[in-house]
């Protein structure tokens, strides 16, 4: 039967020979390899219910009683959007399931493209000749941040309704160019029109996700075609690379993790509840509510907007860069900035041109090491500052004080991470070194019981 | 004679078996065979391959738990158990099989080369040659690609144009604001608000009349406080009568419904009033006509003139003292 088939495959396309090195490819074996591969499963269960969801979702804002069977919003007039979101999570069986499940996902999918960036980062996968990988790896972190965002706020909900409020804000404080740019992607002025939920509803079930796909089978060839890299060790060189092939024990174990994600995701969208959508009820543009976080990704956003001091760029009584600009826009796009630059101010700074398959463990390079956990420190102080609402809700502590705190951590914290990184990563290098440059010695016991050296 | 052919013939399978040996070495490695193998092991454990067998039916099990949950229309903890522990079966037989049941292979495997430019004459400048090649013989490159290049860009520009559809052209509706003097305040229900309803330290949402609750300029914040606390620019004197004051209700940092009012009722009763946006914290100080006292927003909440009329009820004096909403390039303030 496998011979059968083997042959049929052969006789068509004459990729027998392909397939069987395909069936040997080696991959090395290391925890840190795994990231990557949680964040590509949850994308297949992101693809998967987001496909069921799409069938029942219903992107209009076009007005309706809602007549559900959530006893405290039946009468309430409601956008088409919200009732749809309300009836896949009350009316449709395993409908909130699947949406809960998407949900987390999402959160996992981002998470997982993170933890990877940070594993590609602190042990220099991004160098040649990888680096163009490593920058559609980063662009795909960028569409899944936004794809992320579109997901939630397509909703209709309060909370989603204030993000995208805060998105236009955003988006109109873009210099010289915001008002139009704004205007055209909702159609007006905010909250804009139906068709502009229209557009999102097609960016987030179509154009990105393709565009997600396209990335990722051009990453995967882009992984493949020099092969994985590996951690140094006995008989592992710059020209090989050694581990399990892919048939069939690695194989196996991928399947495996890929259920696995599945199942702990479904798992999660069953037990967990994740924005109960009815509780926040819907949006209008004059109301809002208190303690309103967004999904974890967009933490480090919601935290930069809330450190900038009060000010508007103006010139005269005209603005010209409104406030939102520093923390929504020039804030994340300075750390992607930063990261995408990365591969080619470390060319210039070690001077190293060459093609690298083994990895370096974070020590092995401390300046990388410490620069790295130094943009980390500043991005997740960042991150804090955006609960600091809550953190007065849960500790007390006057809101007022800690921004001032964040503010100050996020100037000096980068620094003194940096230095005690690089320390710490010398160090541990220095210790190693001087450990592993003393040979082996061979000594004799004298008969008067003491030790002699006896060479080597 | 008989010991000598048992002897030849011994001599002769020593030969065939040494030559077999030979030869299949050779063509093992000539033919990859075996090439890069480190490590194998086949040691099928008859434990483990029970335990995939148990893992199997399980997930068989929580898989058809599903199915009747489903059609029992059970509650969305059941579904997400039944299949999530499903999935989670099958992966733990999936890997039990990958590390204890299948062969145990550790290989070694040759990366291709990519030749590095230092490295001289490469395939990379192979293809270099082989692209110029095409180009043989043209006299006016130059002339060539400048044309080229106005045709492209022009081309971009027929391309991208269309997406001015998307959207009305920036005119005044961003500035749009339907507030002017003798617009009646009204609630959500669209009733008229009487001033003598409002006590001290209330808080309403009230809009235009007759407005789409959802515009951005729509909506006001009323608030009451104690005249004699005011410090109102001179300007805005009359803004404010009985001490109840209208300032918009979104937010000029981002553009998000600035719902807290902060009066405290005991002591410390310093900071006074403040209108507060729950996004970014943006606050606005009521007594000193919106002023911002904290937080990231550029600029103070624009100000509705209110007057009381013959019927005691709110009514807008005049336009809103400035642009509603988050601000962008050019706009004016005020």
């Amino acid at each position: 039967m496998i011979r059968r088939v083997s042959e049929a495959v052969e006789e068509r396309t004459g990729g027998a020979a392909f397939l069987r090195k395909t069936l040997r490819y080696v991959f090395p074996d290391h925890w840190s390899f795994l990231l990557g591969e949680i964040a590509l499963y949850s994308f297949v269960v992101l693809v998967a219910t987001g496909i069921f969801l799409a069938l029942f979702f219903s992107p209009s804002t076009a007005d309706t009683t809602y007549q559900g069977s959530y006893g405290p919003l039946v009468g309430q007039e409601v956008t088409k959007a919200y009732e749809s979101g309300l009836s896949l999570s009350f009316d449709v069986p395993a409908g909130l399931l699947m949406r809960q499940t998407h949900h987390w996902a999402a959160l996992v999918f981002v998470a997982a493209i993170t933890m990877h960036l940070m594993r590609i980062f602190f042990t220099g996968a991004f160098r040649k000749p990888r680096d163009v990988n490593y920058y559609i790896g980063l662009t795909m972190l960028m569409v899944a941040v936004f794809e992320g965002y579109l997901g939630y706020s397509l909703l209709d909900d309060l909370l989603s309704g204030m993000g995208l409020a805060i998105g236009y804000a955003v988006a109109l404080s873009l210099p010289v160019l915001g008002a139009d740019f704004a205007t055209l992607a909702w159609d007006g002025q905010f909250p804009g029109t139906s068709e502009f939920f229209s557009r999102m509803f097609i960016a987030h079930v179509l154009i990105l996700p393709i565009l997600l796909a396209a990335l990722i089978t051009i990453h995967l060839v882009f992984i493949a075609r020099p092969h994985h890299t590996q951690f140094a060790g006995p008989g592992r060189t710059e020209r090989n690379v050694v581990g399990i092939p892919m048939w069939p024990g690695y194989a196996l174990r991928s399947i495996g993790l890929m259920l696995a994600v599945a199942g702990i995701l479904f798992i999660m969208g069953g037990l967990i509840q994740i924005n109960p959508i009815w509780l926040w009820g819907p949006y209008h543009t004059y109301q809002a509510t208190n303690g309103a976080q967004p999904d974890w990704y967009l933490g480090w956003l919601i935290g930069a907007l809330r450190l900038v001091p009060g000010f508007d760029v103006k010139i005269g009584s005209y603005t010209l860069v409104p406030n939102p600009f520093w923390g929504g826009a020039l804030f994340p796009l300075a750390v992607f900035g930063f990261l995408f630059a990365w591969p080619s101010i470390e060319r210039r700074i070690t001077g190293d041109r060459s093609q690298h398959n083994v990895l370096d463990r974070p020590r092995d390079a401390p300046v990388r090491t410490a620069v790295g956990a130094a943009l980390f420190s500043f991005v997740a102080t960042v991150f804090f500052a955006g609960s600091a609402d809550r953190a007065f809700v849960q500790i007390g502590i006057k809101y007022e004080v800690q921004i001032w705190i964040y503010r100050a951590l996020t100037v000096l914290l980068p620094f003194v991470v940096y230095a005690i990184t690089r320390r710490t990563c010398e160090e541990l290098r220095a210790r190693e070194l001087a450990l592993g440059a003393a040979p082996p010695r061979r000594v004799r016991r004298g008969p008067g019981g003491g030790f002699t050296p006896a060479g080597r | 004679m008989d010991a000598v052919k048992a002897i030849a013939r011994r001599l002769c399978r020593y030969l065939v078996a040494a030559a077999t040996l030979l030869f299949s070495r050779r063509r093992r490695s000539g033919d990859g065979e075996e090439e890069g193998l480190r490590e194998r092991r086949t040691s099928p454990s008859r434990p483990a391959e029970l335990a995939v067998v148990t893992l199997l039916l399980l997930a068989a099990l929580a898989a058809a738990g599903f199915v009747a949950a489903y059609i029992a229309k059970a509650d969305t903890q059941v579904l997400g158990l039944g299949i999530g522990l499903a999935l989670i079966c099958l992966a733990a037989a999936a890997i039990v099989t990958g590390k204890a049941v299948v062969l145990q292979e550790e290989r070694e495997e040759q990366r291709p080369e990519f030749a590095h430019p230092d490295a001289g004459h490469t395939e990379g400048a192979e293809l270099a040659v082989t692209f110029r090649a095409g180009g043989e013989g043209i006299s006016r490159r130059r002339l060539l690609g400048a044309a080229a290049g106005v045709a492209g860009t022009a081309l971009g520009a027929a391309v991208i144009v269309p997406l001015a559809s998307l959207g009305p052209a920036v005119d005044d509706r961003l500035r749009a604001s339907p507030w002017e003097r003798g617009i009646r305040l009204v609630d959500e229900n669209g009733l008229a608000v009487p001033a003598a309803d409002l006590s001290a330290g209330s808080f309403l949402t009230a809009f235009a009349e007759g407005v789409d609750h959802e515009e951005l300029a729509a909506s006001v914040v009323v608030v009451r406080v104690d005249p004699r606390d005011l410090e109102l620019p001179p300007e805005r004197a009359s803004w404010a009568p009985s001490g109840i004051l209208a300032f918009s209700k979104v937010c000029t940092h981002a553009g998000c419904a600035v719902n807290l009012f902060r009066k405290p009722l005991y002591p410390p009763q310093q900071p006074g009033p403040a209108l507060v946006c729950p996004c970014h914290y943006s606050t606005f100080d009521v007594l000193r006509a919106g002023e911002v006292v904290f937080g990231p927003a550029g600029r103070p909440l624009p100000q509705l003139p209110l007057s009381i009329d013959a019927d005691g009820n709110l009514v807008a004096a005049g336009p809103l003292s400035g642009n509603v909403g988050p601000a962008w390039s050019g706009v004016r303030e005020s």
